[in-house]
């Protein structure tokens, strides 16, 4: 058992500033490769036009889910010192529900936007700073929102530990769920370019 | 429209996973993005008002132990983000100084509601502890409950205005 590196203490907390440097170049490369970086495209999900974002993150979700299921299962990578989200049930849900409608508002999220920002659009540069508003003014009323924002807390609660089952038995349902998901964007899509107008 | 075409979507999130495994593997931690943001807000106010942010529940945690402002990991991975964005869009001449916008809306209603969508999203990210990055990349795959809460919500909600919104995208 080595991985994760750091946890293990392989390298410094200055070389974890680099590390962090080339994931985010690396986070960034493929979301601009993908089309994330442009909001016109983002906004094609919400209207069936154009379902790169599912396709898109669903991929690197299973990819990742994936990696992290075999190297564990293989004995290289200990999952006990992976940080998983907590959970907070309400406060996620209606946080969740506002995320969505900014996100529709907005074309674009927070990591995207940056991409946006960074390739040229002016309009991502607004969504980062109505995003860092958003945060601040949040911030600063934070004692109003407290309880709420502590409530409902399950600590690190999985799927596996939702259901009772193996984390094998999710592992393949998120799979399957994803397989099904993507033959039915691209049949979405196939129908949406028929129907179109444009 | 100028550039070449973007990847196939089902390849660049396979690299996109990658990147988010590597995370795992080399910090035992996962991508994030609205966290920078509020490590952002939180050395803004320590800057204006010490004492106030100090006090702060919300901002005290993205300080370090005296208060003051601290390079936090995910700014430095945002930073990261923006110079992948960038140096991928000089290569693939993509990149283009423009407001996208749906074509019945005029620039300054576009910006407006860029800024407006954007702050909701903040509150949002605040109350869910992350965003797209954070939650439902990252915690997506460790298959957190609240990360996939986070995920059903945000996509049903965007779902759910997209036709009050019509006017802004099509």
């Amino acid at each position: 058992m080595i991985a994760p590196f750091f946890e293990s203490g392989l390298f410094s907390e200055t070389a974890s500033l680099a590390v962090a440097l080339l994931i985010g170049i690396g986070f960034g490369w493929f979301l601009e490769r993908s089309g994330m970086g442009s909001a016109r495209k983002l906004a094609g999900q919400f209207y069936l036009r154009d379902l790169t974002v599912f396709k898109v993150m669903f991929t690197a979700i299973i990819t990742a889910m994936l990696g992290v299921f075999w190297l564990g299962w293989a004995g290289v990578l200990d999952l006990d010192r992976i940080f998983v989200p907590e959970t907070w049930i309400l406060p996620q849900l209606a946080g969740g529900i506002l995320f969505g409608i900014g996100f529709a508002i907005s074309g674009l999220c927070p990591g995207t936007s940056c991409v946006a920002a960074a390739t040229g659009r002016i309009d991502g540069v607004a969504v980062v700073v109505g995003m860092f508003s958003g945060v601040l003014v949040t911030g600063l009323f934070f004692t109003k929102l407290a309880n709420f924002y502590l409530s409902t807390a399950r600590g690190v609660f999985t799927l596996p530990q939702l259901f009772h089952v193996d984390q094998g038995v999710i592992v393949l349902a998120v799979v399957l769920l994803g397989v099904g998901g993507f033959q039915l964007a691209e049949l979405i899509e196939k129908r949406s370019a028929g129907t179109s107008s444009e | 429209m100028s550039g070449k075409p973007y990847s196939n979507p089902y390849l660049a999130g396979f690299g996109l996973g990658l990147v988010l495994l590597a995370a795992f593997v080399a910090m035992g931690r996962g991508l994030g993005a609205s966290g920078a943001f509020a490590s952002a807000a939180a050395a803004a106010v320590a800057t204006a008002a010490p004492k106030s942010a100090s006090a702060n529940d919300y901002f005290a945690r993205y300080l370090s132990a005296s208060g003051a402002p601290r390079i936090d990991w995910l700014v430095v991975e945002l930073i990261g983000v923006v110079i992948g964005g960038f140096v991928s869009a000089i290569l693939a001449g993509r990149f283009r100084r423009e407001i996208e916008k749906g074509p019945r809306i005029s620039d300054s209603g576009r910006l407006r509601l860029a800024f407006l969508g954007g702050g909701v999203m903040g509150v949002g990210a605040v109350l869910a502890r992350g965003c797209t990055s954070g939650q439902a990349l990252t915690g997506g795959a460790l298959l957190s409950v609240g990360s996939w809460i986070f995920i059903g919500a945000a996509f049903a909600a965007a779902y759910a205005a997209a036709p009050i919104l019509k006017r802004a995208w099509t």
